[in-house]
């Protein structure tokens, strides 16, 4: 470690980007939220602290809102459960498998975002397979579908952001020490306590990182739900989307912006002081 | 007596993990077998019959291919610049000390926990606000890409440096070498399949983004773009050449990478 001018030289040009292009933006972004809604793209805003863009958007989009915090929540839950499985079994049982599994559960996600969240539109499909196989077993009447329903949304987010969840797991659970779980079987515990006992309070590093990797994109993705999804099931950023770029709309979809972001960060603090830890970042 | 509970609670596990392991490439089977696909119709969801047509002529719709190409450009120049960018700040972040380094770190890791739909409306509200709104395409969609990327880069390339040996680079300057001479040949050899691994991650990350780049594009078309366009009107089944085309790529260099660690970890070994 050197005490240097080198250091600020380095680190200057990244840093002016992130500032220029990250920070700066967000001023920008509550700056639109309080313009007045009557001007336009093409004549310009007028800077008027509209705080009422915020009530209003509100009272317009109460729903999508609510309804993305559910969808990401549960696909997050789901994601927990899937993904503790598959990062326990490549941490604890792949052996020299370990690093090919590792791969395999990356692999998939090189591929087209969009091209993989359409290919589950055709999984889905009402003619489909798993539509037909789920009629057979009653389990789906025979006028029921999967696409365009809450099920087809949160299933796609659940996919789509399951890698998310599964790296920041495997990498705390390949951290502990294998002894410590041998010690709780000697010192007699049943696996499944030694399990709630041992291995799941030191995975929760990894647990907190996992869902809050895995819950911040989802509520703000919108792909599944445009795709997957009806008009039923929209969720907020497709809505920001399109007040941005068809209603033209700047100050409610930024009004809405800074409300999604307010709404997340505190339910991240919120989460992070109940769960507890602190080697967050 | 506990021997065979133990024996399926451990394979329940592996069992279970390899489920879901199948879960993930459900729609990549999909996709490989979609490019062979000769539809009835363009709005078609079955496999209605085998063709090579769809690799032999991907460009049938030429606007998806200039999309590709696009996506290419901007994916390249994007991963040139924040590959740069990040592994400068990364070495700066190991090898030096300075004041606000917490800050620093907290201004790197932000970018990747943002939701990108946030991160995008408040870079569009900046351009717009800056008077850019006429002017938006290929630049201001490489100034976001290189704007995501950046963290990404400097994480990893961090990683690879906090983890290396400095033993190495003190025996080379008992060897008489040069500040230069130790940097060109022990530190960047050393260092260099973390960027290559982050720019890598980088190309992946922009080639695939949609969020931002739609939000910030004005009439420019990456391949996610098109390939949103398309999906209301039917999907060409070229799109899932490029998707298998993709996947393949990815899988060939991670499986090489794979291999080489495995290589050289053997000649260590003896």
């Amino acid at each position: 470690m050197r005490r240097s001018r080198t250091g600020y030289i380095l680190l200057l040009p990244g840093l002016l980007w992130l500032l220029l292009f990250f920070v700066v933006p967000f001023y920008s972004l509550l700056a639109t939220s309080l313009y007045d809604p009557a001007g336009s793209d093409f004549r310009g805003y007028e800077m008027t602290y509209h705080v009422v863009n915020y009530v209003d958007a509100v009272r317009d989009y109460w729903r999508p809102l609510l309804r993305s915090l559910l969808y990401g929540g549960v696909a997050t839950a789901f994601c927990l459960v899937l993904g503790y499985v598959l990062a326990y079994a490549i941490a604890f049982k792949a052996g020299r498998w370990k690093n090919l599994m590792l791969v395999l559960v990356i692999a998939p996600f090189f591929t087209s975002f969009l091209v993989r969240t359409l290919s589950w539109k055709l999984i889905l499909a009402d003619d489909g397979f798993i539509v037909n196989t789920l009629q057979a077993l009653q389990i789906l009447g025979d006028d029921g579908r999967l696409l365009a329903t809450p099920v087809a949304v949160v299933a796609g987010l659940t996919y789509n952001f399951l890698p998310f969840m599964v790296l920041p797991l495997f990498a705390s659970l390949d951290k502990i020490d294998h002894r410590l779980i041998e010690a709780s079987s000697d010192l007699y515990a049943h696996p499944i306590v030694g399990f709630f006992k041992v291995t799941w309070p030191l995975s929760l590093p990894g647990v907190v990182s996992g869902t809050l990797l895995t819950f911040i994109p989802a509520v703000g993705d919108y792909i599944n739900a445009e795709l997957l999804g009806s008009p039923n099931q929209r969720m907020i950023g497709g809505i920001i989307q399109s007040l941005f770029t068809d209603a033209n709309d700047y100050p409610a979809a930024a009004a809405l912006s800074v409300i999604l972001m307010v709404l997340i960060v505190v339910m991240v603090l919120f989460y992070v002081r109940r769960a507890g830890t602190e080697e967050l970042l | 007596m506990n021997a065979p509970m133990t024996w399926i609670r451990r394979n329940l596990v592996i069992v279970l993990g390899i489920f879901v392991l199948v879960y993930t490439f459900v729609p990549i089977f999909v996709v490989v077998l979609m490019s062979f696909n000769a539809p009835r119709s363009r709005n078609v969801y079955s496999f209605d019959g085998f063709t090579l047509d769809n690799w032999l002529n991907p460009c049938t719709d030429k606007s998806m291919c200039d999309a590709v190409v696009r996506s290419v450009e901007i994916g390249l120049l994007a991963t040139l610049a924040a590959t740069i960018l990040g592994t400068l700040a990364a070495f700066a972040l190991v090898r030096h000390r300075f004041a606000g380094r917490s800050a620093t770190n907290l201004l790197i890791f932000l970018p990747m926990a943002a939701p990108e739909i946030v991160m995008g409306s408040s870079l569009l509200a900046l351009f717009v606000s800056a008077g850019f709104a006429g002017q938006l395409g290929f630049w201001t969609i490489l100034i976001a890409h290189i704007m995501f990327c950046l963290s990404f880069v400097v994480v990893t390339v961090r990683a690879r440096l906090a983890g290396m040996d400095d033993n190495l680079e003190q025996a080379a300057q008992d060897l008489y070498a040069t500040p230069a001479q130790t940097f060109w040949r022990v530190t960047f050899p050393l260092v260099f399949p973390g960027i290559l691994g982050a720019a890598l991650l980088s190309f992946s990350l922009s080639f695939d983004d949609f969020i931002i780049t739609n939000l910030n594009a004005g009439t420019t078309t990456t391949f996610p773009m098109y390939v949103w366009g398309v999906a209301q009107r039917g999907v060409p089944m070229q799109v899932n050449v490029i998707g298998t085309v993709m996947f393949v790529i990815s899988i060939a260099i991670v499986l090489g990478a794979e291999a080489r660690n495995r290589r050289q970890r053997r000649a260590a070994a003896s």
